[in-house]
């Protein structure tokens, strides 16, 4: 399942040492399972925050307050070029302090 | 808001990655005992065995403790870490080149077939981890890629030797410093592209790095850099650029994104800062800190009272060899010698084990500490810094006796 055919023989001519290889790999990446928690303006940031990457960038990180989460969608926005609106920034920063804030 | 992609349009246009595919379902959590990697699910991605979720858009996937009670990481046992998505899925090897250009003479498009036969092969085992392994036991915590303590391995790498390669190319006079690319190339445009630099005098200067093409005796898995990628033994693994696809020399020295502002350690002799502050003045992450694990027994496990157990791991450094690893049961007043595996080499995991029997029942840590060629060690208190790099804290185990 990891590998075509083809890679299979290529690993076999491999294994000769340093044989000249040619063909083709391929693999496909298991789909994403991550989720985050349900509450408001939980849609808003499943929109924003998962087009660069997965939401468990989010929910792996530390729990922490407002200032966390403001600094995190601040820095998405000017060093990473999230077009993300104040509106909808607030109402993320909002959701993240709830659902992933200091003592959750 | 205009031009936002949305996660299909981001998804389709990575090809195969958008299939969704689940090939075992996440069953098992990682450590319930550990509370970095508690919940964290174990998966299964392709060429690998079970390793543990950290994130899976960009995929990051850590080596289960287990691994390191020997000297070599199985390559389907090798952490991933990728920072921009999509990565590559796909390789047609009869399309691949490696394209070295710049500030040199004489350009090259080199295939595999080139690389493997005009420059002769080197092989070197040495240990590639992650700058911000054990992110996720700082204190305070940082922001980051949570990692518990396996973001690192150790290889057999085969390959050209960067210099060879930048001698047929020809370096002009002024060149300053090389840039690496590989085939992942974020969608959303305004994210930096993951581009590193090494400086020209120091690759010059250094037979070992390597463009590995050979991992363990085999081809590299996909998601360790297939078909190629460089190997800077005794640094920290964000200079080891996967799917490697591009080398150019610069004339000016080259500070995008992921050389500046990150990956930066704090300009002090320790690379720490008191813990919670920020850093004066910062320089590239670069050389590897000595540290060394435990990986058998498990924390949290039972060993038997009176009776002798074997207690084994691993211990590395930057580059200037393992000389000795010690062990205390008595919360570091008192350290006795390990007995040391075969040596690797200076940039290879040292394998150490001991016998152990305490004497008495009850909850016992047992701790470890190495020091290297040029006595350097580990301290018992962690240092510091606000990335989470450059963790080297004396490890312990907390076992069960009786
Ligand atoms: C325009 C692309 C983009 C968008 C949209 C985006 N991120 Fe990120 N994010 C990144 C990149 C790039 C990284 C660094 C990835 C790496 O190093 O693995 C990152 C990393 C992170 C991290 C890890 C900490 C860090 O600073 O590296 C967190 C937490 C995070 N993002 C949260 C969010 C949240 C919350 C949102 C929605 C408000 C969001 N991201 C939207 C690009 C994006």
């Amino acid at each position: 399942m990891a590998r075509t055919l083809v890679f299979r023989l290529v690993a076999l001519l491999a294994s000769a040492p340093l044989a000249a290889e040619a063909g083709v790999v391929s693999i496909t990446l298991p789909s994403d399972q991550g989720a985050l928690k349900a509450g408001t303006g939980m849609e808003v940031t499943q929109r924003a925050c998962q087009m660069c990457h997965s939401v468990d960038y989010i929910t792996m990180q530390p729990r922490g307050g407002e200032a966390q989460w403001r600094g995190v969608v601040n820095k998405m926005i000017k060093v990473f070029g999230a077009p993300i609106g104040d509106e909808d920034a607030r109402v993320i920063v909002e959701y993240l302090s709830r659902e992933y804030g200091a003592g959750r | 808001m205009s031009g936002r992609l949305s996660r299909r349009d981001f998804l389709a246009g990575a090809g195969t990655a958008g299939v969704a595919l689940l090939l075992s379902p996440p069953r098992a959590s990682a450590g319930a005992a550990d509370p970095v990697l508690a919940g964290r699910p174990l998966v299964r991605y392709p060429e690998k065995t079970e390793l543990i979720l950290l994130t899976s858009r960009p995929p990051q996937l850590e080596t289960p403790m287990k691994y390191f009670d020997r000297a070599i990481t199985p390559n389907e046992a090798f952490f991933v870490r990728y920072h921009v998505f999509p990565i590559p899925t796909r390789v047609d090897l009869d399309e691949w080149r490696l394209r070295v250009g710049g500030h040199v003479d004489r350009p090259l498009e080199l295939s595999m077939a080139d690389l493997q036969t005009k420059f002769s092969p080197a092989s070197i085992t040495a240990v590639c981890q992650c700058a911000g392994n054990s992110r996720g036991r700082f204190s305070p915590r940082v922001l980051g890629g949570q990692w518990g303590d396996g973001a690192m391995g150790n290889a057999e790498w085969v390959g050209a030797r960067l210099r060879e390669v930048l001698q047929a190319a020809g370096l002009r006079p002024g060149a300053v410093d090389v840039t690496f690319n590989g085939l992942d190339a974020p969608a959303f445009p305004t994210v930096p592209d993951f581009v590193k630099s090494l400086a020209v005098g120091q690759v010059m200067d250094w037979p070992e790095v390597l463009i590995a093409y050979q991992m363990n005796g085999r081809p590299l898995p996909m998601l360790n850099g297939f078909p190629a990628r460089l190997v800077v033994p005794g640094w920290y693994s964000t200079y080891w650029v996967k799917n490697l696809s591009e080398i150019t020399v610069t004339d000016q020295p080259f500070e995008k994104f992921w050389m500046k502002p990150a990956y930066r350690i704090p300009d002090t002799p320790c690379g720490c800062v008191e813990p919670g502050t920020a850093p004066a003045r910062t320089v590239p992450i670069s050389r590897m800190r000595t540290r060394s694990v435990i990986a058998s027994p498990e924390s949290g496990s039972r060993v038997p009272v009176g009776a002798s157990s074997t207690l084994a791991g691993v211990a590395f450094d930057g580059g200037y060899g393992i000389q000795t690893v010690e062990i205390s049961d008595d919360g570091g007043q008192t350290w006795r010698a390990t007995t040391l595996g075969p040596d690797l080499g200076r940039y290879s995991f040292r394998e150490w084990s001991a016998r152990w029997a305490p004497a008495r029942r009850g909850p016992q840590t047992v701790m470890v500490r190495a020091l290297n060629g040029i006595g350097e060690s580990q301290g018992m208190t962690p240092l510091w810094n606000p990335s989470g790099y450059l963790r080297n804290v004396v490890e312990r185990v907390d076992l069960e006796v009786g």
